[in-house]
């Protein structure tokens, strides 16, 4: 034994320092019910300079109470927090950094703080740990970024402190579990106290603080989409994708990303889908979060389960009638939790598609531009081959053996699928030969350029020029090719080698709409199941309840 | 604004559309094509007004391969466009020139 082994090892230290913050968190609440406008104080109180915090702040519901209140605290007492969460989403959260509360982050998406963050990155103002995607976050808060205090989001709680979280349960297990279990401390902003539970989403004895925020807290309809905005390139450009994928490979458990592509997809299953007899053949099983654009495909009878990451608003009486469909609780309402979706993205579902805003000549894919720190979210999971996977289905297998050949083991490969138009708004180019995710890495100091997709995991491209199939390319060469042979009018598309092209469209690598049957002239609206909010509520029997900001009656 | 004419080779149309006048018009949102019968069977006729500049080349190729996709010979189109994608002109040149073929049968 050396001498520093001599004095007593303390085994609790977290357990102590857990007590003394309950301690001096007693003379400003005495129950585990904060009034509200001790909340300042309680926050003073339990967080330590230095501390791990998560704001519960996915890309749909915010712990936004907490954060305004978290902004009012004493600069000087709570300073050089570290923030470990899935979105920086509320100007509250990157005002802590600008007020120099916050000495580093580590965080999944910024989408609507993008630009601000940037700035402030560029500014030395904040270190970035990494960009994580979901799944990855919450690995790392079992592992070295487990929060001390977590301040998070539920409809409501009862007087043991008992939290329910209705549909939007979202990201909230994962954060509690790992804080409750690690000498953390966890604080719930509700919206509303009652006396009994419809049903307990988190257990009282792992929740330490409890307060009924003044207001609601907010959630964002992140995942609607008005079916009036879809265009015919989309409406083509989905029936590529059911006609030259889904039906090509029987695709039954599928993700699918946000977006207006992805939305005219749904909208063709009921249509488009149903004529080609593909109705109980494609699309049963989803990882989906409850978007309204699925209500046709779900009352034809085409869809039989869907695993939500969190809820939508305006969704919840339409889920909580279908609990043949959704997650649904003994309560009568969904159930919702990001990380087992993400894990059923990743695991278990054989395709994903989702659109992007670039795409370089290996088949990278980002949604990185230049001033903006967007992050990534869940995209990167369900896009990317699980290669932990065990179990085959034939569309798995199918794929395996286009990409792998003919080698000696069986495997398969998960379909990875961006559907892009060639060029987006104000004609910016879809293809490009550099990602601005370089400069982004170069400007913000970060060991990994901001990549979604990796060239390595995509297997197919959809544009409004076919399909390229890169899971049959086999060099570089072929490759760089068949991304260039759907890159339209863009300078990549341009600077084709047309021989090569016409070689792989002759070899099926490459397939337009035309050798897939389809007539570019039925490519109309008329094809979409609903073409307004309003048919979507029509098509729920009323049970839809769209946010304001979708009516336009 | 920017107007720029372009004569371009093709096939003569094989069908017999009407001998003069306005034979089909295709529009939504930022796009408006006008397809009328010329002369000339030789070779397609495409006045071109966009609203954006400094796009001729995406034009020209566009144009190109519409008229080598087609037998658009002895077809004069009148296109007037507010921003539309290469995509969207592409979908909705095959579009007009389906609806005039389809009508002459």
């Amino acid at each position: 034994m050396t001498a520093a082994d001599s004095s007593p090892k303390s085994w609790n230290r977290l357990e102590c320092s857990r007590a003394e913050r309950l301690l001096r968190a007693q003379s400003i609440s005495r129950g585990r019910l904060v009034p509200p406008d001790k909340i300042v104080q309680l926050l003073e109180a339990v967080i330590e300079p230095g501390d791990r915090v998560c704001i519960e702040g996915n890309n749909q519901k915010q712990a936004d109470f907490l954060a305004r209140s978290l902004v009012k605290t004493d600069p000087s007492r709570l300073r050089d927090l570290h923030l470990v969460q899935s979105v920086l989403a509320l100007p509250e959260h990157i005002d802590l950094i600008e007020r120099g509360q916050v000495s580093r982050i580590d965080f999944s998406f910024s989408g609507p703080q993008a630009a601000r963050l940037a700035r402030l990155v560029e500014n030395n103002k904040i270190t970035i740990g990494a960009i994580h995607t979901y799944l990855e976050l919450f690995a790392r808060y079992f592992v070295d970024l487990t929060p001390r205090v977590a301040l998070i989001a539920a409809q409501a709680a009862d007087h043991e402190g008992n939290l329910y979280t209705g549909p939007n349960t979202e990201d909230s297990p994962a954060i509690v579990e790992a804080t409750a279990f690690k000498g953390g401390i966890v604080i719930a902003q509700v919206n509303q106290i009652v006396d009994k539970l419809p049903r307990v989403d988190i257990p009282a004895d792992w929740v330490n603080f409890v307060v009924k925020a003044p207001t609601p807290h907010y959630i964002e309809p992140l995942f609607t989409r008005d079916p009036a905005q879809i265009t015919e390139i989309q409406v083509l450009m989905g029936m590529i994708a059911i006609k030259g994928l889904y039906a090509e490979y029987g695709i039954t458990r599928l993700n699918h990303g946000i977006g207006f592509d992805t939305a005219a997809i749904e909208l063709l299953l009921p249509t488009y889908a149903a004529d080609l007899g593909l109705k109980g053949k494609i699309c049963t099983h989803w990882a989906l979060n409850p978007h309204p654009t699925l209500i046709p495909a779900i009352e034809a009878g085409f869809v039989q389960s869907v695993h939500s990451f969190g809820s939508e608003v305006g969704m919840e009486r339409y889920t909580a009638a279908r609990p043949d469909i959704f997650f649904v609780g003994a309560d009568g309402s969904m159930r919702s939790n990001r990380a087992f979706s993400q894990a059923a993205g990743h695991y278990a579902c054989d395709l994903f598609i989702g659109s992007t805003l670039q795409i370089d000549l290996q088949g990278n894919s980002s949604t990185a531009t230049k001033g903006r720190i967007a992050g990534f979210g869940g995209a990167p999971n369900m896009g990317a081959d699980a290669r932990g996977r065990r179990h085959a289905s034939p569309a798995w297998l199918r794929a395996g053996r286009e990409g792998r050949g003919n080698i000696a083991m069986p495997r398969g490969q998960k379909l990875v699928v961006q559907t892009v138009e060639t060029f987006r708004e104000h004609m910016h180019p879809t293809f490009v030969e550099r990602l601005d995710a370089w400069e982004l890495a170069e400007t913000a100091n970060m060991e990994l350029p901001p990549v979604m997709i990796y060239g390595e995991d995509m297997t197919h491209i959809i544009t409004e020029e076919g399909i390229a199939n890169l899971l049959l390319c086999r060099t570089p060469e072929e490759r760089e090719q068949a991304i260039r042979g759907v890159a339209g009018y863009t300078p990549v598309g341009m600077a084709r080698d047309a021989r090569m092209v016409e070689n792989l469209r002759d070899r099926g690598i490459i397939r337009r709409p035309e050798d897939l049957g389809i007539r570019k002239r039925d490519a109309t609206r008329d094809l979409l199941a609903a073409r307004s909010i309003r048919d979507l509520v029509h098509a729920s029997g009323g049970l839809y309840e769209p946010p304001k900001q979708f009516r336009n009656w | 604004m920017e107007k720029f004419t372009l004569k371009l080779p093709s096939p003569a149309a094989s069908q017999e559309i009407k001998s003069s006048g306005i034979c089909g018009v295709v529009s939504s949102g930022n796009l408006e094509i006008l397809v009328e019968s010329t002369s000339n069977k030789e070779s397609c006729t495409v006045v071109v007004n966009t609203s954006a500049h400094g796009f001729r080349d995406i034009w020209e190729a566009v144009l190109h391969d519409f008229a080598l996709r087609h037998s658009a010979g002895g077809l004069g189109f009148t296109i007037n466009d507010a921003g539309a994608t290469p995509a969207v002109v592409s979908l909705r040149l095959d579009q007009a020139f389906e609806i005039c073929c389809d009508e002459a049968k």
